[in-house]
């Protein structure tokens, strides 16, 4: 059936693309098995699964990312050999990875330049600025050309990516979960503008997503894979979320209750209180300047707010990650700096976001990883001593508890998917007796049982007493969460609400920066 | 050795020296610059250094023309970064224990092959007098400025100007980034960092050539006194960027040229003490520099010691 192997198709319109029987083995570990994948030109195709299921390997092959072991990759209609990301982009073919790929010393405007498959020898800033203000005129969203993307949030650096792929016109577009960073509103807005264009027959869309409200709402296909094999396929229209459920997670009890919040245990004492609190972003500019916030045991303080609004600068300053540039932090009534020796007196634990990168040593293994708090104390270590044996089967035990999949407690943690190596830390920091926890984006990127596994987890942590602060971009995650909502804009708390009295209406105009006078 | 000029001779000869002695600190510091913007770290320029002292010279000698020596040290510079960089392109190698034998391999194999060339004289580089409008003969020894420091002046312009408006700048710079990005681009990050770091070690040879070509201008084993070491810490000083380097090399020649100058003017009692300025230089700025709050701005991302 390959008729003229390496011909390139058309160079307009929306491209088909099959996988045929596509097999990758990492080692001994087989992480798909005999995947085939069918997105017809001019379609919106979902691809559904687990965390670990292989989504992000199975597009990776696609992108010339790592080859597969075995199977044939279609594009237009013809058998391509893609070896390099080069391959893929002269196809056609592009994706946006799930860990970012931007370079952080770099501008967004230099990101995109370079991004462009021919880029000239000689970079003309002048007419490159002008065709990027050009361009970002037709695209939903505002991006700072000067900004460099280390200084960007996580919700800022998808954008960034999105527009990329639509600035390199792209005919097959790949979105490792896209849509995790953003609000509901630019979810929207975002897929909504991939379908139009998969509409008008210019682009095929392949994205990877946890989200069955986005499958239903925008796919037209949907692919659904368990452990590296396909579980099923089939059209939008003929599926509803129960049947993806049960395809997704297999015989296990599908479809867990999304109402089943149970307000706190009323008041405890003051657990964590913060006073005048001023942290200063990257740059030392004044990014956080909270005047007061007092978390109660037993209570979850959620904070809303669009990404870059000072949430993270906040959480990396009360973990201990930044300096503060003034105010107090108070834990159980004592000054409260977040050293290891305070963390562990107050039982202080954190779950920042990307755990990879703030909560992991990334080369160590999952069982050390595991161990940080708690290596350097008896049953761990004696004297000076760790204690390897006990290490590693805490470790198994905990990896059992928490669902952690990995090839074993000695792999090193950055092998895990992202999903996992969430659960990894979530395991650590819930391990022991918890009084006050720090949680950013808890389920970033993790499918709905994840989710619902990793709630469950957090409201146990309150119901035992914990006073749990909570940031969120997810406005349905804090609603479900939280007994008080905070929201935080521009690095102030403009308004509070306890979650009887909430409204939606008015915390979305919070979040943009409108305020009644009222509310405060 | 009084002259009319009396104590105005010292700023006037740390000057002149600082033109001299900086022009391998130029070299090596631009080189190095260019090898860890691609996000890799050459503890062997030293050795680079070295051996490009000793090749420039025995050409010179051989050939009788000095220019040969130069590049003939540039490109044993660049055999020994090619030797860096295909050895880095292993997996799990440590780019500074590649280095550090690197340095001693350099230094090694240059003093085994130099022994017959201690003796004879070759050939030098010859200066351009920018000092003829003055009298004095310090002034005009001060300002005898050899080619190559205008070179590595225009070199570190290009550099400066290459990483922001060039695609190969470029992509350097995202290799040693962002590894991640790059080969999601379809770049070979070895690739990159084999050229870089050959074109570093390139530039650092001839930084090497100058030593035994012009300044002090012969060869024998104890011709670099750590230039290629200091230049290191003079890319962290200058964090990362071609035009302060150029700032810094000369900052660095003041100060080995500070022991010399007073001396000069009969201050000797401290002269071992001076000639260590360039020594406490380093360590002063590295400490002076480093801040707790941040990590140092402009390091590339992918340069890193535990790799
Ligand atoms: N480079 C690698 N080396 C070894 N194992 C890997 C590698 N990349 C992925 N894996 C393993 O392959 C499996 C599938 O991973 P993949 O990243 O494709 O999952 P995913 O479906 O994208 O999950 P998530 O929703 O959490 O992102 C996982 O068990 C992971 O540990
Ligand atoms: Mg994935």
């Amino acid at each position: 059936m390959t008729l003229l192997p390496g011909a390139i198709p058309p160079p307009h319109g929306a491209l088909e693309v099959q996988m045929v029987g596509i097999t990758k083995r990492f080692g001994a570990f087989t992480a798909l098995d005999d995947v085939s994948l069918h997105v017809r030109p001019g379609s919106f195709h979902a691809l559904l699964g687990e965390n670990g299921a292989g989504k992000s390997t199975l597009v990776k092959c696609l992108v010339g990312y790592h080859p597969p072991d075995q199977g044939q990759i279609l594009v237009g209609g013809r058998e391509h050999d893609i070896r390099t990301p080069h391959d893929a982009h002269a196809l056609g073919v592009g994706m946006v990875y799930q860990h970012f790929t931007l370079v952080p010393s770099m501008t967004v405007a230099e990101n995109l330049v370079m991004a462009r498959d021919a880029v000239p020898g000689i970079i003309r800033w002048r007419e490159e600025r002008e065709r990027l203000h050009a361009f970002l005129k037709t695209v939903p969203f505002k991006l700072e050309l000067d900004a460099p993307v280390s200084s960007l949030a996580a919700g800022e650096k998808q954008k960034v990516e999105i527009v990329k792929l639509l600035y390199l016109q792209r005919r097959f577009m790949i979105l490792d979960e896209p849509t995790s960073v953003l609000t509901p509103q630019e979810a929207n807005e975002m897929l909504g503008m991939l379908r139009d264009m998969v509409r008008e027959g210019r682009i095929s869309v392949l994205v990877i997503t946890h989200k069955f409200r986005e499958v239903m709402a925008f796919a037209d296909r949907v692919s659904v894979l368990r452990r590296g094999r396909l579980a099923g396929e089939g059209e939008v229209a003929d599926l509803d979320p129960e049947r993806l459920a049960e395809m997704m997670i297999g015989r296990r009890e599908a479809g867990a209750t999304p109402t089943r919040r149970i307000a706190g245990n009323g008041k405890g004492d003051v657990k964590l209180a913060i006073r005048g609190l001023t942290v200063n972003d990257d740059a030392g500019m004044k990014a956080v300047d909270v005047e007061r916030l007092e978390v109660h045991g037993g209570e979850i303080v959620g904070i809303a707010g669009v990404s870059g609004n000072g949430q993270r600068q906040l959480v990396e300053a009360l973990v201990g990650q930044r300096p503060r540039e003034g105010g107090e932090v108070h834990v159980h009534g004592e000054p409260f700096a977040a050293r290891r020796s305070e963390m562990r007196r107050h039982r202080v634990f954190a779950l920042p976001e990307e755990p990879l990168r703030n909560a992991c040593v990334p080369g160590l293994s999952v069982a050390e990883n595991m161990a940080l708090r708690r290596f350097d104390r008896a049953p761990l270590s004696r004297g000076s001593w760790v204690n390897w044996g006990t290490l590693r089967r805490e470790a198994v035990r905990l990896i059992g508890e928490y669902q952690v999949k990995t090839r074993g407690p000695l792999a090193p943690i950055r092998t895990l998917s992202g999903g996992n190596v969430q659960r990894a830390v979530l395991a650590r920091e819930l391990s022991e007796e918890v009084s006050v926890l720090i949680v950013a984006n808890p389920v970033f990127g993790l499918d709905f049982a994840a989710v619902a596994d990793i709630h469950d987890r957090i409201l146990a942590a309150r119901d035992r007493g914990a006073a749990v602060l909570l940031v969120s971009e997810d406005l349905d995650e804090l609603l479900e969460l939280s007994d008080r909502i905070v929201v935080m804009f521009d690095g102030h708390l403009v308004h509070e609400t306890p979650i009887d009295a909430v409204d939606t209406g008015v915390i979305g105009r919070a979040m943009a920066g409108h305020v009644s006078a009222s509310a405060h | 050795m009084d002259s009319g000029l009396g104590w105005w001779g010292v700023p006037i000869a740390v000057l002149g020296g600082a033109l001299r002695v900086s022009t391998p600190f130029l070299f090596v510091s631009l080189g190095e610059c260019l090898t860890e913007k691609s996000g890799r770290i050459n503890l062997g320029l030293e050795g680079v250094l070295v051996m490009g002292a000793m090749s420039g010279y025995a050409i010179s000698y051989t050939t009788g023309n000095p220019w040969l020596g130069v590049l003939a040290a540039g490109f044993a510079g660049l055999l020994l970064g090619v030797l860096h960089a295909l050895v880095c392109n292993l997996p799990r190698v440590n780019d500074i224990a590649v280095g550090i034998g690197l340095m001693l391999f350099g230094t090694g194999v240059a003093f085994f092959l130099g022994k017959p060339y201690v003796q004879p004289k070759a050939p030098t580089l010859p200066a351009i007098p920018l000092g003829g409008w003055s009298d004095s003969p310090q002034i005009q020894a001060a300002l005898q400025i050899n080619v190559l420091f205008v070179l590595g002046l225009a070199l570190a312009l290009l550099l400066h100007w290459a990483f922001r408006n060039t695609r190969w700048g470029m992509v350097v710079r995202m290799a040693g980034d962002s590894a991640d990005a790059a080969k999601a681009m379809g770049y070979s990050v070895s690739g990159i960092r084999l050229a870089a770091t050959a074109g570093g070690s390139f530039l650092a040879g001839i930084g090497g050539a100058f030593l035994s070509l012009y300044y002090p201008g012969s060869w024998n084993e104890g011709l670099s006194s750590g230039q290629g070491l200091m230049a290191v810490a003079l890319v962290i000083f200058a964090r990362w960027r071609p035009l302060a380097c150029f700032w810094a090399a000369l900052l660095f020649g003041g100060a080995a040229a500070l022991g010399p100058a007073l001396q000069s003017v009969g201050i000797t009692s401290g002269y071992y003490l001076f000639n260590a300025t360039p020594y406490v230089l380093t360590l002063a700025i590295m400490v002076v520099t480093c801040s707790p709050k941040r990590t140092l701005s402009g390091a590339p991302g992918e340069l890193s010691v535990t790799r």
